[in-house]
């Protein structure tokens, strides 16, 4: 199980390769917004840049807070998305605490399942996919 | 986004009202470049001055902004303050994909505000803010607050202007999103004129990918080209500083106003000695992971007991020649402190450094004195130049708001014209021969990317008149349907016609596909055709007498041959214009 990071974030150039990949190859959409990692500078262009995507919180809180199993947790953090359980009512947004989740203007919610296809398109390797633990909280079960 | 016409928001600043329109021409105009003078064409009043009120100032993007990596690029057009005729300045940041993620092809604003304003669009909002509170505010100023006045942060850009362009100076620039400029020709003011102190685009719409599976490979293969191979190398090391050794090696970098064509001080100024002790980080235009954007660093003791600052500049081959090279300046960080107060009155670097430059020679030859500039100019005096920007850039007397119209326009006051470095405008940085001579003056743009002319001077020590004239003319054509995309120009090696063709062609454009070559001579005609319309006659521009008086790797300049380059370009631009 991997999960998306950013440990070379400050070498981030903006130029949104990333986001367009994920909105291009994982939600087949031409987008800044449509997709799992969001990319805006930190305070302006001369502060450098972050990047907005799932931290893969282990429990996640959206699944927690999504009503219908749209959103529910994946083994070591993170979420599974069925798309097709979502009734756009937006309570993952609320519950995101980094707004890692984004809703179009239809109610759709776009979020990072942790696929990896935008690692490649950063030209300053800024992403890395990271091996995490695939016990669900093991606090939790004990 | 892909759509077989052209969407577009006309905003009347003088009414407060926006109108989409919906325009004819995908197939014809294609976008950028050749939209912009389909809506000048509309929208101009070619016979009105360009501070008339109704003139449109036209941002428009083109058919691959957003699909594929480079096309980057917005074209401005308007009628420029500075020659009184219609121009293009482009420019990158945000600007093109933000445009496109508001579903518009092209922006145009007409009208007046009755007070300085801010104008707000995105997909779905229109908004005119009243921003009278920012009058004379700087660049770097305004757009903190502008931030924090709009909303999409990381997915908007921010056009604004400076002092400059409120006191309609005509190498006012346009500010996008702090590291890019819309720069030559005074786009400043032709905003400044119409009390917009700043546009803000929020890029928040989503359009479907395009339905096959080739677009996607596509897209992979173009992105492998400008990342994974050498192509770009040049951009994306040194990026375009580079160039100086190279230019100063054959007697073709302008020294101070090209009283010089080399100088062993190059070593102190050139694109290696920027990169390892000024480039702080990189910077990219949104969709372009080449990343040519070098900001640099100049760290400032402002007290004794060690009490610093800092400042973050974006500098590029241009502005080292400007505010180096012509200058005398040969420090890396004064070039940049000259360049930093240049930002932040919002003048373009490139003609306020070669007017400083003819300010300063004129000042040798006792045409002027402090009495005009206030400060004592001379080659070299990085801090004289840092406050003559500063004056420059606020009109601060009779002088400086002369010399902002234009260095002719001050020799025409005080003497001096001989070595006035303009070539339609203040010369670009290439002393590399009569080629490029004759290409700055007459084209479109007075851009040395109008046409390769530096790169055929270098190539070319023999005279081919007709070659030379064949070359600029079809060289042009070329560019004029890639700034019609719009595509970042140091793309070129890589977007050649059948890789054009094929984007083209996968996101559902087989019709601009197929006609590439006709339809980069039919714009370059349009535009051509629309500048002729508000006054262009190649007689009207002369080259200065410096020009000829200098030293390339070639030689001396050849006036006859100079002279026989500049008239037959002329003739055959006015005979593409059909004129």
């Amino acid at each position: 199980m991997k999960k998306l990071t950013a440990p070379r974030i400050d070498r981030c150039i903006g130029c949104h390769s990333c986001s367009l990949a994920c909105a291009r190859l994982v939600h087949k959409q031409i987008s800044w917004d449509t997709a799992g990692i969001r990319i805006k500078s930190s305070g302006g262009l001369t502060t450098g840049f972050k990047a907005n995507h799932c931290l893969a919180c282990d429990p996640a809180p959206c699944a927690d807070a999504c009503p219908t199993g749209a959103f529910s947790r994946r083994k070591g953090g993170g979420i599974i998305v069925k798309k097709k359980l979502c009734i756009n009512c937006g309570d993952c947004v609320a519950a995101c605490p980094i707004d890692a989740v984004f809703q179009d203007h239809s109610g759709a919610v776009y979020v990072c399942i942790h696929c990896g296809r935008c690692v490649e398109f950063c030209p300053h390797n800024c992403l890395e996919m990271e091996d995490v633990k695939t016990s669900i909280n093991a606090e939790e079960k004990t | 986004m892909i759509r077989d016409h052209f969407r577009v928001l006309v905003l009347n600043l003088s009414t407060g009202k926006g109108q989409i329109v919906q325009l004819d021409g995908r197939n014809t105009e294609a976008g950028g470049s050749g939209l912009a003078a389909l809506l000048f064409n509309k929208y101009g009043l070619p016979e009105r001055p360009w501070n008339d009120a109704e003139q449109p100032v036209i941002f428009a993007i083109g058919p691959l902004t957003g699909y594929f990596p480079l096309m980057s690029k917005t074209v401005c057009s308007f009628k420029s303050p500075y020659h009184n005729q219609y121009t293009e300045s482009h420019a990158g940041g945000r600007s093109a994909l933000s445009l496109c993620f508001a579903n518009l092809d092209a922006l145009v604003i007409t009208g007046k505000a009755e007070r300085l304003c801010c104008v707000n669009v995105s997909s779905r909002s229109i908004a005119i803010k009243d921003v009278s509170f920012m009058k004379g505010m700087e660049v770097d100023e305004s757009g903190k607050i502008l931030r924090s006045m709009s909303t999409g942060s990381g997915h908007r850009t921010i056009l604004r202007i400076g002092p400059a362009g409120e006191s309609g100076a005509a190498m006012a620039n346009i500010n996008v999103d702090t590291y890019r400029h819309f720069g030559r020709l005074g786009g400043g003011a032709a905003l400044g004129v119409k009390n917009c102190k700043a546009i803000i685009i929020h890029g928040d719409a989503i359009f479907p990918q395009p339905d096959n599976k080739e677009y996607a490979k596509l897209f992979a293969k173009v992105y492998q080209q400008v990342t994974a191979t050498d192509m770009m190398k040049k951009y994306h090391n040194l990026g375009t500083p580079a160039n100086l050794q190279g230019l100063d090696d054959i007697q073709s970098l302008p020294w101070r106003n090209l009283q010089a064509t080399s100088d062993p001080a190059i070593s102190q100024i050139n694109g290696e000695r920027f990169a390892t002790d000024n480039l702080l980080r990189n910077s990219a235009c949104s969709g372009c992971p080449v990343g040519c954007i070098h900001v640099g660093c100049v760290r400032e003791m402002f007290d004794a007991d060690h009490r610093y600052t800092f400042k973050q500049v974006a500098y590029d081959y241009e502005m080292i020649f400007s505010l180096g090279t012509m200058l005398g300046v040969t420090e890396t960080r004064s070039v940049l402190n000259i360049l930093d107060v240049m930002e932040k009155v919002g003048l373009d670097a490139i003609s306020g450094g070669v007017a400083l430059a003819w300010a300063t020679e004129a000042t040798e030859k006792e045409l002027i004195s402090e009495k005009e500039t206030t400060v004592k100019l001379s080659f070299g005096e990085a801090e004289a130049y840092q406050q003559a920007s500063e004056m420059l850039g606020n009109g601060a007397n009779d002088f400086y708001r002369l010399l902002g119209q234009g260095s002719l326009k001050a020799a025409a006051e005080y003497g001096g014209a001989d070595f006035a470095c303009v070539l339609g405008q203040e010369m670009a940085g290439y002393a590399t021969g009569e080629v490029f001579f004759a290409a700055q003056s007459l084209g479109f743009r007075h851009s040395h990317l109008d046409s390769g002319a530096y790169s055929y001077d270098q190539k070319h020590s023999d005279q081919d008149i007709t070659g030379a004239v064949d070359f600029l003319i079809s060289d042009e054509a070329g560019r004029a349907f890639m700034t019609s995309m719009v595509s970042c120009l140091f793309a070129r090696g890589v977007y050649k016609n059948e890789l054009l063709a094929d984007c083209l062609n996968s996101v559902g454009y087989p019709e601009l596909a197929a006609g590439i070559d006709p339809i980069g001579i039919h714009i370059q005609k349009l535009r051509w055709q629309t500048r002729i319309a508000t006054g262009f006659i190649p007689e009207g521009i002369t080259i200065p007498k410096r020009f000829f008086k200098i030293k390339t790797w070639k030689g001396a300049i050849d006036p006859h041959y100079l002279n026989a380059l500049k008239s037959e370009y002329g003739k055959a631009i006015m005979n593409l214009a059909g004129a």
